[in-house]
């Protein structure tokens, strides 16, 4: 429907007063494609979604859409199509009248307007509730209209800020894959802000992970999540165990095992960030670990065990394989022969 | 449900006899001023002369002229002032806030006596460009008004979610007057039409700051005409309070048409300041 166009954003720079919200940043979005950027509160995120959609202004630092400087361009200039965190639908119009919005002020007349309304509303599902007001609709659906409005204009940039935050978590999943759908069918270049991990894992392309304003690593959400490349990234994403190990020729010894380094550890002795299902548990009555308790997470459990140093670690498992072990069973820990960030301690 | 019945049943005799008391109490003052400007007192009966001379007196009419083009005069030029001012303070000057307010209801803190003495150099320069039109005691009802516009327009515009609304518009393709217009008034429509008609009653009932300048609004050809002709001067008072009342009546059925829960309000109100 729409053909996606490249976004360049290059060493952007943002000052409040004495606090550095983006330091040195840059991104590049392959047309076509959804880049989430990923990062707790006051990392950035927000501020770099900003300024690419011209509502706040970067320090330094330039914006490039299609190969074309747009850093001085005003937001409404900018042909970006945005959903907001808050719910933001005008409560003045009804739904087709806010998702033919943007189409009035592109001057485009009253028959293609609702009927490209329409349509988006069809996309989105809700063309039944065209004629209701946006305090009719549920949270979810509100969320619905707002894509359907930022993709009526077919922008050339679709911009998401935390758009689930605001809804409870069933909705939440469930509009997650519809912007994912929706964003696959129409092409559009995309960039989606959030905080929840899962949310960037499950929608985006890629990954951008961001710590104190700059950009830690920017990778696919399988690459992202096996390897990591800075502490940071892997402390932030997933959960993980901090296991000491020893680093030489590339290899880290921990629990025993022997696994590969992945780039960026340090050598010789320090800390291994370990996932919990990389990590192994048997039972065993020689063992010199035992189980110390078993969290119960529906199809899937946590079973936590205190090593012989007294250090607790983590493994999950299917909880078909976790209802063997109790409190107290002695059992020999392991890891699964993958790689292992180990980072100084 | 016999309990309930009786409750319900003495709710509504309670609410019954405060509405006739609270009717008595406004209305007795209103019939009884009717009462007089209807009265012929030289021969006795009724007579519509009082009433007549609204606008048979020419002096009169006039008056009633301008005092209604100074409060539509007032109003434009009060909502022309501050809805914009408001409004970008809101979204890009929030720190200016404060001032601005303060601005605003400090007319509140000042005499009307204070006023005309502090005004009368700056108004020898509004006559000597614009001449001694009443219609220049606009500039000092805009100021004289401002403390209750503010208040009803910012309680408006607190109740949205403004920035996210303007920049969702903007992100639409708006620019800054569409904005304002098609999105942010409609929203604040409420707060405009009580700002709008606050005014109104402001300018229809001020009196000091005309008389002491010498301007002949409405109120002060009252108090002029009350001096000779009693029954004119109250019919003239009681227009006064009508058209305030249908006034009021209007903000009412104008406000309750356009009375839609806002979205913004029902949802979880997500704080601002600076972005992550």
């Amino acid at each position: 429907m729409t053909t996606g166009v490249a976004v360049e954003l290059n060493d952007l720079t943002r000052v409040y007063g004495t606090v550095k919200a983006l330091d040195g940043f840059s991104l590049h979005i392959e047309p076509g494609e959804l880049v989430a950027l990923l990062g707790p509160s006051g990392c950035g995120k927000t501020t770099a979604l900003r300024i690419l959609a011209g509502l706040d202004e970067a320090t330094s630092g330039t914006v490039s859409v299609g190969g074309r400087d747009v850093s001085n361009v005003p937001a409404n200039k900018r042909d970006m199509g945005m959903v907001f965190q808050a719910y933001s639908l005008f409560p003045h119009l009804t739904v087709l009248d806010n998702v033919a919005f943007g189409l009035k002020m592109c001057g485009k007349p009253k028959s293609e307007r609702t009927s490209r309304a329409v349509d988006m509303l069809d996309l989105v599902g809700l063309s039944a509730h065209k004629h209701k007001y946006a305090s009719e609709l549920s949270g979810g659906q509100q969320q619905r209209v707002a894509l359907a409005r930022a993709l009526a204009i077919q922008p050339r940039v679709l911009l998401l800020d935390e758009p689930l935050s605001a809804l409870d978590a069933k909705v939440r999943a469930q509009l997650r894959d519809e912007i994912r759908r929706v964003q696959l069918e129409v092409g559009t270049t995309t960039l989606f802000v959030t905080h929840d991990q899962e949310e960037a894992l499950a929608v985006a392309d890629r990954v951008g992970v961001m710590s104190q304003g700059k950009l830690e690593q920017l990778a696919a959400p399988a690459d992202l999540y096996a390897n990591p490349a800075t502490p940071f990234v892997a402390e932030f994403v997933g959960l993980n165990n901090k296991v000491p190990g020893e680093v030489s020729g590339g290899r880290a010894r921990l629990l025993g095992t022997s696994v590969p380094a992945l780039e960026g550890s340090v050598a010789g002795a320090g800390l291994a960030m370990v996932r919990p299902e990389s990590v192994t548990i048997a039972a065993d009555p020689a063992g010199t670990s035992t189980i110390s308790s078993v969290a119960f997470l529906g199809p899937i459990s946590r079973v936590y065990a205190t090593l012989q140093d007294g250090s607790v670690i983590s493994a999950q498992m299917a909880s078909s394989q976790a209802k063997a072990f109790s409190p107290g069973d002695p059992v020999t820990v392991g890891v699964e022969p993958t790689g292992v960030l180990v980072v100084s301690d | 449900m016999v309990a309930v019945k009786h409750t319900t049943l003495g709710g509504k005799a309670f609410r019954a006899v405060l509405w006739v008391a609270f009717a008595l109490f406004f209305l007795f003052p209103l019939y009884a001023m009717a009462d007089f400007s209807t009265r012929n007192l030289l021969a006795g009966g009724r007579t519509m002369a009082a009433w007549q001379n609204l606008v048979a007196d020419d002096a009169l009419y006039q008056s009633i002229v301008i005092s209604l083009l100074l409060a539509v005069f007032t109003v434009v030029a009060m909502l022309l002032l501050l809805v914009p001012t408001m409004i970008w303070v809101r979204l890009r000057t929030p720190w200016a806030k404060g001032t601005v307010e303060f601005l605003c209801l400090l007319p509140l803190t000042i005499p009307a006596l204070v006023i005309v003495v502090g005004l009368r150099n700056v108004y020898l320069w509004v006559t000597y460009f614009l001449g001694e039109s009443a219609l220049t005691l606009t500039f000092v009802y805009v100021v004289l008004v401002l403390p209750f516009a503010y208040r009803a327009i910012d309680a408006a515009l607190s109740s949205i979610d403004l920035q996210t609304l303007a920049e969702a518009a903007r992100s639409l393709g708006a620019g800054w007057p569409t904005t304002i217009l098609r999105v942010v008034v409609p929203n604040i429509w409420s707060g405009i039409l009580s700002a709008a008609f606050i005014s109104i009653a402001v300018v229809l009932g001020e009196f000091t700051i005309a008389s002491l300048s010498g301007f002949q609004t409405l109120q002060v050809q009252i108090v002029q005409i009350g001096k000779t002709d009693g029954p004119t001067s109250v019919a003239a008072s009681l227009a006064v309070l009508l058209f305030g009342f249908v006034l009021l009546l209007l903000l009412s059925l104008l406000t309750r048409s356009r009375r839609r829960a806002p979205a913004l309000e029902a949802a979880a109100p997500i704080p601002t300041g600076v972005p992550e």
